[in-house]
């Protein structure tokens, strides 16, 4: 059984990013990027799937500039088998990332696509729904516990009031949540060995797919930020201020 | 110009997100309906008939629809758009895990972009959401013949009631067969619900154990009739449930007054709660971050602190 894990490099989770002056988006230049740590999850479960006896191969797939090559080495030294990059210049947005995903999906034929439940930079919460819908296949978004096995998957899914678990059938797409697991840190071996592991290069045109953006941003700005407040002394002063000042007691 | 609300339901009543998402549609221009996707949820619809700015509720009922599972639910929503003949322009739901899950997979249906999560309306094809963990706010334009779009409820007021709407049924589509409900887990609580509620007392790692929060923060949250939150370390080391988490990736809050607790105010925990009216931060260290957005900060023992403010408020 193969699975596919689609892996977004994005800006790090630490950083702070800057809206650009001109208001024509955030400033990426020169910040740290890695691997959407939704993505790590997914990478994470695909190859514990594999070490179960479960699946056969991982296949990671990023779809993005050049560099997301070191996105999908990274996936590599987790433990995936293979890389695909989908390389591309242009804004991609989630459709046609998921339509992309679905070219693969059609070729490679795998039979459980792992996505992380949101890019951390554009936070859309789309793309896995969207390649889901595309193929015909049933979902399982948000997943906290994931067993697959028999044509059927049986995912734990984190929803507002709290948890549900739904049986899938196989083919299926399943998108991370945090508590799905934790990623290990690859080790230097497994590193350099990931250098090694096959990387296909293919381009949009090749797949026959029109990535043409659908939304096109107008501006980007900071949102307005919380005036100043202030430290009280202890718990009286806090209480007489709630009451007397913010007015919310 | 016909603009498509998908209630949020449980067959027998409303949520709350859909009162938000309807004063969203309001904004828009144009009718609105809502379209209720349920097995006998008569009452629901008749919910939904009463809310104010609603011109008409739909509903599509079968027992496929019973547990509101993506796959049956989006179908259902792309056939009514289909059939609509071009009339239906955009469909909106709340940015909720139930939106969330459903509402892309009427995007790529309809061969459309989604919108997530939008904060604000500057004419029906242009909307403003945050990016970056609210970090930057983006004003988008879509090209789509529909736009799909999903509404962070805490942006929208909550639509009041006095409306009288015709509710009007539809037939339903097939059961796709894809996936069944194994079972539920739900939280049981009698606070009010995180999304809704006025006042919030949220605890972090600061808290030290499961123990410690309900010992410590459950007395202070009684008294102010508050909802409980948490941050993802606090979720993550188990001291309560995932649909605590407030954050960019977990619940997105604003209530009139945010009690954190033990928590340092990561950029991912800010994202669920700075548009909060009113944040009060009590942690030991007098670095941390959340005082940087906290309106009153104070620079405690979180064990002595919460105590005295619980007796005295
Ligand atoms: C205002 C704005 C500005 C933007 N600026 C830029 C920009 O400067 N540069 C740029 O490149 N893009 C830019 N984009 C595009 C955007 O960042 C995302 O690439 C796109 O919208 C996908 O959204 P998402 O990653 O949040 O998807 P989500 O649906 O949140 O992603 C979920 C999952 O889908 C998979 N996935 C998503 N994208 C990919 C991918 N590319 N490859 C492999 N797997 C993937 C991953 O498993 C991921 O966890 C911009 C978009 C907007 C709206
Ligand atoms: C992909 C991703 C998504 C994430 N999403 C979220 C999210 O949605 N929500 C979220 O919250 N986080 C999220 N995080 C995690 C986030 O980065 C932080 O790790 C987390 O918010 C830290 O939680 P905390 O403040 O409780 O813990 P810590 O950072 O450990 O802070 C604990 C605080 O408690 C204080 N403290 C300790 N003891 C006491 C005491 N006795 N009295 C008073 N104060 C005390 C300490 O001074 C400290 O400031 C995410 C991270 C990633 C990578």
């Amino acid at each position: 059984m193969k699975i596919l894990v689609p892996v977004k490099r994005v800006v790090d989770y630490n950083v702070k990013v800057r809206v650009k002056s001109d208001g024509s988006g955030v400033d990426i230049a020169n910040v740290k990027m890695s691997m959407n740590p939704f993505d790590e999850i997914a990478v994470e479960e695909a190859v514990r799937l594999k070490e179960a006896g479960v699946a056969t191969e991982v296949v990671a797939v990023s779809c993005g500039v050049g560099a997301c090559q070191e996105t999908l080495r990274t996936a590599m030294a987790i433990g995936a088998d293979r890389g695909i990059l989908v390389e591309t210049d242009a804004d991609l947005q989630p459709l046609a990332v998921a339509k992309l995903l679905k070219a693969l999906c059609d070729r490679e034929q795998p039979q459980v696509v792992i996505c992380g439940k949101q890019a951390i930079d554009d936070d859309a919460n789309q793309t896995g729904q969207m390649l889901s819908a595309l193929m015909g296949w049933p979902q399982a978004t948000f997943a906290s516990k994931v067993a697959v096995g028999d044509g059927k998957a049986t995912v734990t899914r984190e929803i507002d009031g709290g948890l549900e678990t739904l049986e899938i059938s196989l083919p299926a797409v399943v998108t991370t949540d945090l508590r799905l697991n934790e990623p290990r840190y690859a080790t230097l071996p497994n590193i350099m060995k990931a250098k090694k592991k096959p990387l296909e290069t293919v381009k949009p045109a090749d797949l026959g797919v029109d990535v043409t953006p659908r939304l096109t941003t107008l501006k980007v700005v900071e949102p307005a930020k919380r005036s100043a407040g202030v430290m009280v002394a202890d718990v009286a002063q806090l209480v007489e201020k709630l009451k007397n000042e913010a007015k919310v007691l | 110009m016909t603009i498509l609300v998908i209630a949020e339901h449980d067959n027998a009543s409303l949520k709350g997100a859909t009162l938000n998402t309807v004063s969203a549609a309001a904004k828009l221009g144009g009718d609105v309906a809502v379209l209720v996707v349920g097995a006998g949820s008569g009452a629901a619809a008749e919910a939904a008939a009463k809310v104010a700015g609603v011109a008409k509720v739909l509903v599509a009922d079968s027992a496929a629809f019973a547990e509101q599972q993506a796959e049956n639910v989006a179908a259902q929503i792309v056939a009514v758009v289909q059939a609509s003949g071009g009339a239906i322009s955009h469909v909106l739901a709340a940015a909720t895990t139930f939106g969330k899950n459903v509402l892309p997979r009427v995007a790529a249906l309809l061969d459309v972009a989604q919108i997530s999560e939008i904060v604000g309306i500057e004419s029906p094809d242009t909307f403003v959401r945050p990016i970056y963990a609210g970090n930057a706010l983006a004003t988008v334009k879509s090209s789509d013949s529909v736009k799909v779009i999903t509404v962070r409820t805490t942006a929208f007021e909550a639509a009041g009631e006095g409306g009288a709407a015709a509710v009007e049924q539809v037939a339903a589509v097939a059961d796709l067969g894809l996936s069944k409900l194994v079972g539920r887990e739900l939280t049981k609580s009698a606070r009010p619900e995180l999304g809704a509620a006025k006042i919030i007392v949220s605890g972090g790692r600061g808290m030290g154990s499961s123990e410690n929060y309900h010992r410590v923060l459950e007395p202070l949250a009684d008294k102010l009739g508050a909802a409980m939150g948490a941050s993802r370390a606090a979720v993550d080391a188990g001291y309560v449930p995932n649909d605590y988490q407030v954050g960019q990736t977990g619940k997105i809050v604003a209530p009139q007054l945010y009690v954190a607790v033990g928590i340092s105010g990561a950029i991912q925990h800010l994202a669920g709660m700075k548009d909060s009216k009113v944040i009060v931060a009590i942690n030991k260290d007098p670095e941390a971050p959340i005082f940087q957005v906290a309106d009153y900060g104070l620079v405690a023992d979180l064990f002595e602190a919460v105590p005295q403010l619980t007796s005295a408020v």
